[in-house]
């Protein structure tokens, strides 16, 4: 059986260190992998997703509405936008953040209300301030790494092979405060 | 035991040219083809450069295939119209050591300025196709593509399209093949295409794609799976795997040579199934010639031309499923936008204040053209600004420019803005182009090129001086200015406007994404000074957020500090502090 994962954001946010610590995770375990990602203009602070999907074996490289069994989002808005990939049962994780695209900042439009309320209403939802621990751990460059964490609870792999994963796929001089970053967001819960 | 890696089809194919023995590979960056050249430089036998534009990379390769070696050029699809030149006329003088063109498609648009299909190129130039599914055909491909293209004495196109390139992928690597190097044999009739010559080379290319498309039909790179007969599928590329996600079951002919098609193999599969789809995104090529040999089929009726693909696509309208599936409503887009501290937008804050038009180019300053900057009038390809406005000026006169400027950044000037700019000396313009150099190619991923002083490789080179280069076509008025420097940027843009004489505003601030660079300050409010006039929101920083109550405030983690939102406060409400980071 295959499973789909997404990772939704805007351009900046890492969503492809995210992909790449999942996909080597998928790897080592001796998956089929398949991740599709976004480059280029779309990444200059525009709506970015990444599709990861693994199993036996593996034949489109995208996510298609409706059947995803994970997605983490980044930001509140982009969880919105994508939250109808979400399959029935599935678990939808959002970074309580909010970034207002261009079109809110010029007031063309507004940026909506209440939206990790209203998802909880239809779908799964587990919603984590990563940003505001990752200031607390030291660096809030690591939030993304913080929601992996939090994502990671759901997934059925051990808190060692992640650990494994994040030391070989991060930059050596930021193993030690990635990996800080994912067991805050590993041994977090939801309404602490 | 041989390893596997999960690798990005850019770089599954950077692995294929290596394990296939090749020695050069020329490029210019260009969404989604990018990634190619930034991986290949992991091989140290192959030299690998950065090229100032496709035409050039083009030819290196063609140079390195004459002298004896395997080499490549890559591209995304519109550079490929920059090659076209040489890649249409080395069709028919054909190669010594293997050539390889790739290019990159763009369906879907995601990074582009069109969405031609490859393959009415190479039909044109009747250069033989292949097109892999995923990151492991990939590199098997271009290994294939070599051999190919040394047996039938021709350039080979491996076509990919964004979702393969940028798609990763389980590979299984090899060795690289010790490839000895051809023999160089002076061959005036073979490399000199002047028409005695060209004449009898046109007459073997026929030759070779009638061979190749009877050849071929053997080949495992066209792959026919039966099963159930009752549909069948004609596909190619990533098309394939939504075909297998959705229809296990059908039988599929999955081409992996899509020019020239395999005539005899696809004849055969027709014949076997009762519904036969052509499934291939863009443009019908592959429907428009089977249905051309009288073969009844379904193809663009149902599918797009625009777009990508999906496994949706073929649920709803081959398996006739009701997805009816919600999207939530109102959803605020969110387009790309100038990054925080971007100088471009400095530069556009002047331009919209002046009310100039700005013939445009390709770059992160397209972004220009879209709300609240408001200043791009035109994009059309790389190095277009500065000749459209030429040709304004032609049309209309002087005074009919003076409220307009072209802008171009500085790896597009490379490209090829510096031919439209001896064009303007020439034909004597009185224009004002605006080089807007911010030391990389920045859209692509930060690539250098020949004005920033190193090379693909990670070498010291010497960086060509765009002042000097300007200078030395003999025109007078060439500035460079500070793109932050907005009081000397309104002068100097007013007075040029209305010279009557060519000038050159060069304005130099470094992308705010270069690696290494350090931003010391950010800016701050000042609580109680703002008067919420929203001066400083108006050139659409993403740092800037307003307020309920109509004050600014700023996102001190995006803030670069660049001071643009605090030189436009009359009130002195924004200040610029140092940060210990």
């Amino acid at each position: 059986m295959t499973k789909n994962i997404m990772i939704v954001g805007v351009g900046g946010q890492g969503t492809l260190l995210t992909s790449r610590i999942l996909g080597g995770l998928l790897m080592d375990a001796g998956y089929d992998v398949k991740l599709s990602e976004v480059h280029g203009m779309a990444q200059r602070g525009g709506s970015v997703v990444t599709f990861v999907r693994y199993g036996e074996k593996v034949y489109e490289p995208i996510v298609e509405e409706g059947q995803a069994d994970v997605i983490i989002a980044f930001e509140r808005l982009e969880a919105l936008r994508y939250a109808h990939f979400l399959k029935k049962g599935g678990k939808l994780i959002v970074n309580d953040q909010r970034i207002d695209p261009i079109t809110v900042v010029i007031g063309a439009t507004k940026y909506p209300e209440a939206i990790i309320e209203g998802l909880k209403e239809e779908m799964d939802v587990h919603a984590v301030d990563g940003m505001k621990k990752a200031i607390e751990i030291g660096n809030s460059k690591v939030f993304n790494i913080v929601v992996l964490g939090v994502a990671a609870k759901y997934m059925e792999f051990s808190k060692e092979d992640w650990i494994k994963v994040i030391e070989k796929t991060v930059p050596p001089k930021t193993v030690e405060m990635n990996c800080k970053a994912f067991l805050t967001g590993y041994e977090s819960s939801e309404n602490e | 035991m041989s390893e596997t890696k999960i690798m990005l089809g850019n770089e599954a194919i950077s692995r294929g040219a290596y394990e296939a023995g090749v020695k050069v590979s020329a490029a210019y960056p260009g969404t989604p083809s990018t990634e190619i050249s930034e991986t290949i430089i992991q091989y140290p036998e192959i030299y690998a450069e950065w090229s100032p534009n496709e035409k050039v990379a083009m030819e290196v390769a063609i140079g390195a295939s004459i002298s004896g070696v395997r080499a490549m050029a890559s591209m995304k699809h519109v550079g490929v119209n920059v090659a076209s030149d040489p890649l249409f006329t080395i069709s028919y003088a054909g190669v010594n050591g293997g050539l390889v063109l790739v290019a990159a498609d763009d369906p879907g648009l995601y990074s582009s300025q069109n969405e031609q299909d490859t393959r009415l190129v190479a039909r044109a130039a009747m250069v033989p196709v292949l097109e892999p599914s995923d990151s492991q055909e990939a590199k098997d491909f271009v290994k294939i593509a070599f051999d190919l293209s040394e047996q039938y004495d021709t350039p080979v196109i491996v076509r990919t399209t964004t979702r393969l390139s940028h798609s990763q992928g389980p590979v299984v690597l090899e060795e690289r093949l010790n490839i000895e190097d051809k023999v160089y044999e002076r061959n005036i009739s073979k490399f000199v295409m002047m028409p005695g010559n060209a004449k009898v080379r046109h007459l073997y290319v026929e030759k070779r794609m009638k061979e190749m498309a009877n050849d071929l039909c053997n080949s495992p790179i066209n792959k026919v799976e039966y099963q159930d007969k009752k549909i069948g599928f004609i596909t190619c590329g990533i098309a394939y795997q939504y075909v297998k996600e959705v229809c296990p079951n059908a039988s599929v002919l999955k081409l992996g040579m899509v020019n020239p098609l395999p005539r005899k193999l696809i004849e055969e599969f027709a014949k076997e199934v009762e519904t036969l789809y052509i499934f291939e995104e863009l443009e019908p090529v592959i429907e428009e010639q089977v249905k051309s040999w009288g073969i009844a089929a379904i193809g663009k009726e149902i599918f797009t031309i625009q777009g990508e693909y999906s496994a949706n696509m073929l649920r709803e309208r081959v398996l006739k499923e009701d997805l009816s599936l919600e999207k939530a409503k109102d959803v605020p887009a969110r387009p790309p936008i100038l990054c925080p501290g971007c100088p471009h937008r400095s530069v556009y804050s002047v331009l919209k204040k002046l009310k100039i038009h700005g013939a445009g180019d390709i770059g992160c300053y397209t972004l220009g053209a879209v709300a609240p900057l408001n200043v791009v009038d035109t994009t059309v390809c790389m190095g277009a600004s500065i000749s459209t406005l030429h040709g304004m000026e032609k049309a209309k006169g002087k005074d009919y420019i003076k409220d307009w400027v072209a802008v171009i950044g500085d790896s597009t000037f490379m490209h090829t803005g510096i031919n439209s700019l001896m064009n303007m000396v020439y034909n004597k313009s009185s224009a004002t182009v605006m080089i807007l150099d911010n030391s990389t190619t920045g859209m692509t991923g930060h690539q250098d090129h020949a004005a920033t002083g190193k090379t693909l490789m990670g070498e010291d080179a010497p960086a060509i001086n765009i002042f000097q280069l300007c200078k030395s076509l003999g025109i007078e008025h060439v500035y460079e200015v500070n793109a932050f420097d907005l009081v000397a940027l309104e002068k100097m843009i007013k007075e040029e406007v209305n010279r009557d004489a060519l000038s050159v505003i060069i304005t130099k601030s470094p992308c705010v994404l270069i690696k290494g660079l350090k931003f010391p300050n950010k800016c701050i409010t000042i609580p109680g000074k703002c008067v919420k006039c929203g001066a400083c929101l108006k050139p659409g920083c993403p740092a800037l957020t307003k307020n309920e109550d109509g004050t600014v405030s700023i996102n001190e983690i995006m803030c670069n500090g660049c001071g643009l939102c605090m030189d436009l406060c009359k009130f002195g409400a924004i200040e610029k502090v140092g940060t210990n980071s």
